[in-house]
């Protein structure tokens, strides 16, 4: 007997407890969003994690009692306690990650009922967000993937208890599906700003490679030994010979004995495009690099959107490049351009700190009283670089106080950055003005797509100096050195297995073949998802026929999208409407056929008494018309609906024939 | 203004999408089930703009299809949970008679024509709360039992039932209301006292008994099947096999009259109808052919279980209209 009180909801989250099959998948769940932050945290952290899972899981398998409250709390003040004695805080980004996984298990330990289910898998949300703060590769985003498939098995099942496992999940599989469209146009028309909106904490830019402002010996050959992207390039017709692709970064004029600086970037106005030799159309990918500048091939002769050309030739951004940036580049190779500048500039392309280097500023001055001009000076100076022998290495030794004369003198084994600092350094002592350029030199075209990557290990420093009539010209003391740099790249110019990138090496050439077609899918993964930004947005509007389309044509273009989406799915929900139900449709025809013979059915006639009525008056057809009543009858108001019997009745109705 | 919003009242009915009670098969339409998020859809929601905020912040692409393939996923859902109710029918079966105290079994039949199941619905009394969850897998029907208790005799309606679905997120609460044409003859709480006596115009009692009762013992017959089995002479037939019926001298024309007029006027009208219901149990119980006699209703002598349900329907009925 029920009483009378309202009894409590059974469909209420706070009181449905949760089976042990949804939280098997919410486990599953969580080590999915959990696996790449074990690479990073510590693993002690990552062993109280997986304790916790691991004792929810065995009180689900044993019928322990729930975890007492006050060893939760234990727990989280030792996971703090713990995260603050290893990172010196709690609200970093890093720690706070660790914390929130800290955190999943234990929520995880005290889930019984379907609400904390609920909240075990919004928190999945959060841990597969923080997962893309590190990296938003294909495989992170096909893991993430699967850990919301099981997010939403999860949810169903939760909502459906009893029902069998294999149609929760292929009801989860119909609503992702069903989400796919919503999906893309929120992601497609979802007006985008750029961000950050506000401040990014402290350790935002942790781990990030890549040039810097500063050229130190050994810096550069520190990153040539990293595989990591630098940006790609891809090419509207020709690609640039190997000779010809010397991709310009920061500018270093200052030097202080041992490090180049780059000093203010004073900005300009565009420069006038250099003249004669061939100019190239190309679209940038740039990766991530958290600083102003932007690479571009040399002579840069355009500058992209919000970026800016500096006095020496280089492009820098309004806003650090923060995430993956497209940019339109034209550049013209070979070209002459700035055949002046001024004077002030020119002071400073020659100063030098006095009483470093003695050996080396001597050389200088004896090139000086030999040479007849600059470029006979240059001449002279490139010489010798060809006949000192000195070796090109990715491991170059440690230098003291007077590095330029250790390294041409002592040493003599270096890196681009040793040749190029050395090479400035005669050039100033010799009175020619010269500046070192930072950026890339190479890049390998895909096979596949024809794109051209560059990499850190193609990082590169070379020199310009300015020549009466000339202006600022290149000069490569690396290539001077070590000609295999320039049409071979690294991978033959140093000594076999020091301590290349595995990748480099020659001997796999096989495995590079599967890297070029899994580079060409990254690209264009990196293109189309991940580089989709306000710029694209735009485009992709114009594209649908809408130019210069602000926000408001975004939302309203969105809510179009959607409305159609839901209504779409409001039609497929209404299926039936178009369907009717098979057993009815046979019988209004039925029907139908009757009352064109004179036999109208009354409104409150049962179908028994009916077809009855209609045999009497019909005694030549009175079989068939009694065979359709009972059919009908059976199929309406018994309990089963088989196919078998609902395609015999539209036949014989089909095939009834009055006279 | 108020009375527009009364039960029934023709704005209400209007909104509703149907007018009270619905006969037949009540197919829920799209216009009469309502949706709204539930406090994990909005726990969501709050999900979802945190997670937008984190991928503007940091400028994360696949923050961005995360959040938007969860927010499709929501409105997928919203759809799904409304399509788990929508264009189901639901009709109402027979509710078997009960005593007035207990509880009426009122059958919905929730007949699912879709090809696809409709899991976990919950099937609700609005009146007394009497509930439960069932699972209508496709093209099939299911029924729901509700047990609605019966306070006071006469017909019970129905009245209003919800049908409330979560499935499949638990994000949205879709539900709907339907109020068919169900009633449930509720017999008068019987009281327990004694037949009354015997014998013609028996002043205590309000019965008596035409010719003679069914005492005085005259012999044995084959036995029928309508005997009762109290008459079947039990100890003959453990001797002998023979399954023989007592007679009695009066029996044939033993007939019990249970009247309203000659019970005291200290009882009132529900009391009355109490005892008399009693009597009708004992007197269908003794095996005596009995009569109902009620003010402006007469129930001609008979006995059997149809006739029993007539004298009760009559008595539950008394003074409706």
């Amino acid at each position: 007997m029920s009483t009378l009180l309202p009894a409590a909801h059974p469909l209420a989250p706070e009181l449905r407890a949760v089976s042990g099959r949804d939280l098997a998948g919410l486990i599953l769940a969580l080590l999915l969003v959990a696996a790449p932050h074990a690479l990073r945290a510590p693993w002690w952290l990552i062993l109280l994690t997986l304790s916790l899972y691991g004792w929810r899981a065995a009180a689900l398998v044993n019928h322990w009692a729930p975890a007492r409250r006050v060893l939760l709390l234990l727990i989280t003040a030792a996971a703090m306690l713990g995260v603050w004695l290893e990172y010196g805080m709690i609200f970093g980004r890093v720690p706070g990650i660790i914390l929130l996984v800290v955190f999943s298990g234990l929520k995880l330990m005290e889930t019984r009922t379907h609400r904390d289910a609920a909240v075990v898998a919004f928190l999945c949300c959060f841990l597969i967000i923080t997962n893309f703060l590190y990296t938003q590769s294909v495989p992170t985003a096909l893991l993430m993937a699967a850990a919301l498939a099981a997010i939403t098995a999860t949810l169903v099942g939760c909502s459906a208890p009893g029902r069998p496992l294999r149609a929760n999940l292929r009801t989860s599989a119909l609503l992702l599906a069903h989400a796919v469209p919503a999906a893309l146009a929120l992601f497609l028309l979802f007006p985008r700003v750029q961000g950050p909106t506000w401040g990014l904490p402290q350790d935002a830019q942790a781990g990030v490679t890549g040039l810097s402002d500063t050229m130190s010996p050994g810096n550069v050959s520190e990153l040539a030994q990293s595989d990591a992207l630098a940006f790609r390039a891809e090419f509207a017709g020709a690609i640039p010979s190997s000779r010809q692709r010397y991709w310009r970064g920061p500018v270093l004029w200052d030097f202080d004995g041992r490090n180049w600086r780059a000093g203010p970037a004073l900005l300009i106005e565009p420069p006038p495009s250099p003249q004669g030799g061939r100019s190239y159309r190309y679209v940038m990918l740039l990766e991530p690099h958290q600083r102003n500048w932007l690479f571009a091939l040399e002579t840069p002769a355009q500058r992209p959107a919000n970026a800016n050309f500096t006095v020496d030739r280089q492009l820098v951004s309004v806003l650090p490049v923060r995430s993956r940036l497209r940019y339109d580049m034209v550049s013209v190779a070979d070209g002459q351009a700035d055949a002046h500048e001024s004077e002030a500039l020119l002071r400073r392309a020659l100063r030098l700190p006095a009483e470093y280097n003695p050996r080396a500023t001597a050389l200088a001055a004896e090139w000086r009283r030999d040479a007849r001009d600059a470029e006979d000076l240059l001449a002279r100076a490139l010489k010798y670089f060809r006949s000192a022998k000195i070796s090109y290495t990715l491991e170059p030794p440690l230098l003291g106080r007077d590095a330029v004369d250790e390294f041409l003198f002592v040493t003599r084994s270096g890196f681009c950055e040793h040749f190029s600092s050395a090479f400035a350094f005669l050039m100033r002592a010799a009175g020619v003005p010269a500046r070192v350029v930072t950026g890339y030199l190479g890049g390998d075209p895909n096979p596949v797509d024809g794109i051209l990557t560059i990499r850190q290990s193609d990082a590169h420093a070379w020199v310009e100096v300015y020549l009466e009539g000339h202006g600022w010209t290149r000069v490569d003391p690396t290539a001077a050195a070590v000609p295999g740099r320039l049409d071979f790249g690294l991978a033959r110019s140093v000594p076999a297995g020091a301590g290349l990138p595995l990748l480099m090496r020659p001997q796999l050439e096989w495995l590079r073949g599967l890297r070029h077609n899994w580079e060409a899918l990254v690209h264009q993964w990196n293109l189309r998802v991940l580089g989709y930004n306000p710029e694209r947005q735009r485009e992709f509007m114009s594209w649908l026929g809408v130019e210069g389309a602000d926000w408001r044509d975004m939302a309203a273009a969105l809510g179009a999208a959607l409305g159609a989406f839901a209504l779409a799915l409001l039609a497929w929900s209404l299926r039936r409407w178009a369907r009717p139900d098979p057993v009815q449709a046979a019988w209004r025809k039925f029907c139908g056929k009757l009352a064109a013979r004179g036999v109208e059915r009354r409104p409150q006639e049962g179908p028994r008494d009916y077809t009855d009525r209609a045999a009497q008056r019909m005694p030549g057809a009175s079989d068939p018309i009694r065979h359709i009543g009972a059919l009908y009858v059976e199929l309406r108001y018994g309990k089963l609906r088989n196919s078998a019997g609902i395609s015999e009745l539209a036949q014989r109705v089909r095939d009834l024939r009055l006279v | 203004m108020l009375r527009a919003l009364r039960p029934n009242s023709r704005l209400l009915n209007w909104f509703y999408g149907f007018t009270p009670p619905e006969r037949g098969a009540v197919l829920l339409r799209h216009r009469r089930v309502y949706i709204v998020p539930t406090r994990l859809g909005w726990m969501f929601a709050a999900t979802l703009g945190l997670l937008l905020l984190g991928s503007i912040n940091y400028s994360l692409a696949l923050g961005f299809v995360l959040t938007f393939a969860l927010a499709g996923m929501g409105l997928a859902g919203m759809v799904h949970t409304a399509r788990n109710l929508a264009l189901l029918s639901v009709s109402a079966g027979r509710a078997e008679p009960v005593f007035a105290g207990e509880a009426a079994q009122f059958r919905l039949y929730l007949d699912n024509r879709a090809r696809f199941d409709r899991p976990a619905i919950l099937v609700r009394h609005l009146a007394c709360g009497a509930q439960l969850v069932v699972h209508v897998a496709a093209g099939s029907v299911t029924d729901a039992a509700l047990a609605v208790p019966a306070a006071r005799r006469g017909r019970l309606v129905l009245g209003r039932v919800m049908l409330e679905t979560r499935f499949p997120l638990g994000l949205f609460r879709s539900w709907s209301y339907v109020e068919p044409d169900a009633s449930c003859i509720v017999y008068p709480r019987p009281e327990r006292s004694a037949l009354p006596p015997a014998g013609p115009h028996a002043s205590a009692g309000a019965a008596r008994a035409l010719a003679q009762g069914n005492d005085d013992f005259s012999g044995l017959r084959g036995y029928q099947r309508s005997d009762s089995p109290r008459h079947v002479a039990w100890k003959v037939f453990a001797r002998s096999d023979n399954l023989l019926t007592k007679q009695f001298s009066g029996d044939a024309a033993a007939e019990l009259w249970l009247e309203w007029d000659p019970l005291p006027a200290s009882l009132d009208t529900e009391a009355r109808l109490s005892r008399l219901t009693g009597w009708v149990l004992a007197a269908e119980r003794s095996g005596a052919r009995y009569g109902l006699r009620l003010p402006g209703h007469d129930i001609a002598p008979s006995r059997g279980d149809s006739h029993r349900a007539a004298c009760l329907q009559a008595l539950a009925l008394f003074g409706a209209p």
